[in-house]
């Protein structure tokens, strides 16, 4: 079991330039189901994929592989052809709410959108289109969602993950590779990673990936990840009081962040008082969080919090 | 991007938007000729003197060099003494204004030097509000926030009397809807003629919100005239930097000499830097690791000089650029580099390294904690080139090496 895609997931990629097709080579000699692109001025063309199989992906496949994805001008003809449930966008920031809706549109299960630096008012109005649709939506400027050796969909590097029992959930792109690394090097590994992303507007959120995590037989514990800016660890905080059965364990960057200042993600900013670490930390810890208190500390933290449950 | 308040208000006034008329000016003789023209257009003798910079708190702030003159001065000098007495203590002012440096709770303890001045029509102020239209992060749209308490910082009323803040939401489809501008006008007790103007300066202001891609618009105080007109006193505006692409006009009032030349110049080279107090500088790949190093500097007892993210791609001119960067604050005493290379191969940030620091030649202790794809490539990389580089084994002994390195 794992949470939002595994070895069955069939993906489609929107956004076939330079990027998106750097990555989709990285997804297909990882194993995971690439079986389609989409671009509006390139249907029916296809886009060739070869080279050596990576190892600590999907076991079981023969050492170099030959993919021809097709390309098609919509989502909706993408879908149509290839039975996909999910696209991952690597569509340039203008364009890329535009994608996001129009996979809703298609009626995908799943998109994950890569995509860094998309406008604000672009992903409110996406997020409002999102309301009437049954799209999940993780991301944007996310690094995308795995489950190893089953599915890699975005910009992760495949082999630091490793088959296990912890759900991992961030805001971060390389925090989250951090957090990932010392749980297999602490042999918890994982069930699915999420990167939920680092703007003030995405889509799946902290308690959403919470929520799939605690309904996950196979997850045991879940580390979240958090970042200075907006409440969504506060709220992740209250669901965790409520609702949570699994232990969870935390780190939240930007203790030393200072005041008013964009910390690289768009959504990584105290304004007003509001946002700081300390609120966060202080909020997570009251829900029995167990929080690292250094990122070298986040797999250490993991086995403490999955103790003390034990314990109990 | 932040825009100072003169240029918010040519943005709001080209709307429609009401504002009262005012030159921006950066001599003394121009700020003197700025009086009577404003004085015959308004009837009103009264004119004000205001501080140009990008921070708020102007008008409780003091001058360094003149601890006794504000940042924002009402100069009723013409009420008695007609035209030639404004003119002589606009001119007084302004003379005392410019050049000098301006310290408001915003702007830090250095302060921030005054080069132009925004000259102001008078105002007969019957009531003081507070509008803006904002994020809501929790919705994810933005809200119009508005308060009867005008005048007062918005966080003080959030925390002291928040039943004092009425909010509407704004639908990206439709907009602030008529009856919610109704709403926020009744809320802030507007009647009779002020109602109605108040109702159109908000509307006003939501459509400004969305059609400008702003992430902030602030006007504190609103004012209600007494003769009812409703002008913004105060225009706070600053712009969400992802759509600035759609609006030309609006990059062009960009003012660098507000920004920090440091953090300009990085962004030159694909760099998320930003300029702290401490005396460890670092260079990290990732902006959540990059927070999360500030931090375990920290941790250890020692001060971070800056956060720098150097992004997906570091080539070695990028980091080249970042030591250049970092090693310019002379307060730097030690360097800690932290990457986790995934997609990026730690062989080829280490051979970025070495090349940066031959070129660069570094003079200060340097900790390199390498992690992920090629680690072991890229670690003997760093210890067959001869430099001085510390190899460190995780984030934490590198936090601790670094400040070791630096104490001794």
């Amino acid at each position: 079991m794992s949470v939002l895609i595994d070895k069955d997931t069939k993906v489609i990629v929107q956004g076939m330039g330079k990027t998106g097709r750097f990555h989709t080579d990285k997804a297909i000699a990882y194993g995971t189901q690439m079986v389609g692109a989409v671009h509006p001025s390139r249907a029916g063309q296809t886009e060739v994929f070869e080279g050596e199989t990576d190892h600590s992906g999907v076991p079981g496949r023969s050492d170099t592989y030959h993919v021809e994805l097709p390309i098609f001008s919509t989502v909706k003809d993408a879908m149509a052809t290839t039975q996909a449930t999910v696209s991952v966008v690597y569509v340039p920031p203008p364009f890329a709410a535009d994608a996001i809706m129009e996979a809703a549109d298609a009626g995908l299960d799943l998109v994950v959108c890569v995509t860094e630096g998309i406008p604000v008012a672009d992903m409110v109005k996406a997020k409002s289109y999102l309301k009437s649709k049954n799209t999940r939506l993780v991301g944007p400027n996310c690094p995308g969602v795995i489950t190893p050796r089953q599915c890699k969909i975005g910009i992760m590097p495949g082999y630091i993950h490793e088959v296990g029992r912890i759900g991992v959930v961030s805001r971060s792109g390389t925090l989250t590779y951090e957090a990932v690394h010392q749980l297999t090097q602490v042999g918890l590994g994982q069930t699915t990673a999420i990167g939920i992303g680092g703007d003030p507007v995405n889509g799946t959120d902290f308690i959403d990936c919470l929520s799939l995590f605690n309904d996950d037989p196979q997850t045991e514990g879940v580390i979240m990840i958090g970042e200075i800016g907006g409440t969504a660890e506060e709220e992740a905080a209250a669901w965790i009081t409520a609702n949570m059965t699994k232990p969870v364990a935390g780190f939240i960057a930007g203790t030393t962040a200072p005041a008013g200042k964009r910390m690289g993600h768009a959504g990584a900013i105290i304004a007003g008082g509001k946002g700081t670490a300390a609120d966060k930390i202080s909020a997570l810890g009251a829900a029995g969080v167990v929080i690292a208190p250094t990122p070298t500390d986040m797999g250490q933290a993991m086995l403490t919090a999955m103790e003390a449950i034990s314990d109990r | 991007m932040k825009i100072h308040e003169f240029q918010a208000k040519q943005l709001m006034k080209a709307r429609g938007i009401p504002v009262p008329d005012g030159h921006e000016v950066s001599s003394v003789a121009d700020a003197i000729s700025a009086v009577a023209p404003l004085v015959e257009a308004s009837g009103n003798p009264v004119v004000v003197v205001k501080s140009q910079i990008h921070a708020g708190g102007r008008g409780k702030g003091r001058f360094k060099q003149d601890p006794d003159l504000a940042g924002v001065n009402v100069v009723t000098d013409g009420i008695a003494g007609g035209n030639e007495a404004a003119k002589a203590k606009v001119g007084e002012l302004a003379a005392r204004m410019l050049g000098s440096t301006l310290v408001t709770v915003q702007t830090g303890p250095g302060g921030k030097e005054v080069t132009r001045l925004y000259v102001e029509q008078g105002v007969d102020i019957e009531r003081e509000l507070y509008l803006s239209v904002l994020l809501d992060r929790a919705v994810s749209r933005n809200v119009v926030m508005a308060s009867t308490e005008g005048g007062t910082e918005i966080e003080q009323v959030a925390a002291e009397t928040p039943e004092k803040i009425i909010r509407a939401e704004i639908d990206p489809g439709f907009g602030l809807l008529d009856f919610q501008a109704r709403e926020l006008a009744y809320g802030l007790g507007l009647e009779g003629v002020a109602f109605k103007n108040g109702v159109k300066f908000i509307k006003a202001i939501a459509s400004a919100a969305g059609e400008l891609d702003t992430d902030l618009i602030e006007i504190n105080p609103l004012v209600v005239t007494t003769d009812g007109a409703v002008m913004a006193l105060d225009a706070k505006m600053s712009f969400e930097s992802n759509a600035l692409y759609r609006h030309p006009d609006v990059q062009d009032m960009r003012d660098l000499s507000e920004e920090d030349a440091a953090e300009i110049e990085a962004s030159g080279y694909g760099l998320s830097f930003i300029k702290l107090d401490g005396t460890i500088g670092c260079m990290v790949n990732g902006a959540g690791l990059a927070m999360a190093t500030m931090d375990i500097i920290k941790y250890v007892g020692a001060e971070p000089a800056n956060f720098l993210d150097v992004g997906g791609g570091a080539e070695k001119e990028q980091v080249a650029a970042a030591f250049k960067i970092i090693t310019r604050d002379p307060r730097v005493r030690g360097i800690f580099v932290n990457i986790f290379g995934g997609i990026m191969l730690c062989d080829t940030i280490a051979q970025g390294i070495v090349d940066a620091v031959s070129e660069v030649g570094l003079r200060m202790p340097l900790v390199v904690r390498l992690e992920g794809t090629n680690v072991d490539l890229g670690k003997q990389i760093l210890n067959e080139s001869g430099l001085n580089i510390v190899s460190a084994t995780d984030m934490k002994d590198g936090a601790e090496k670094i400040l070791e390195a630096t104490q001794s």
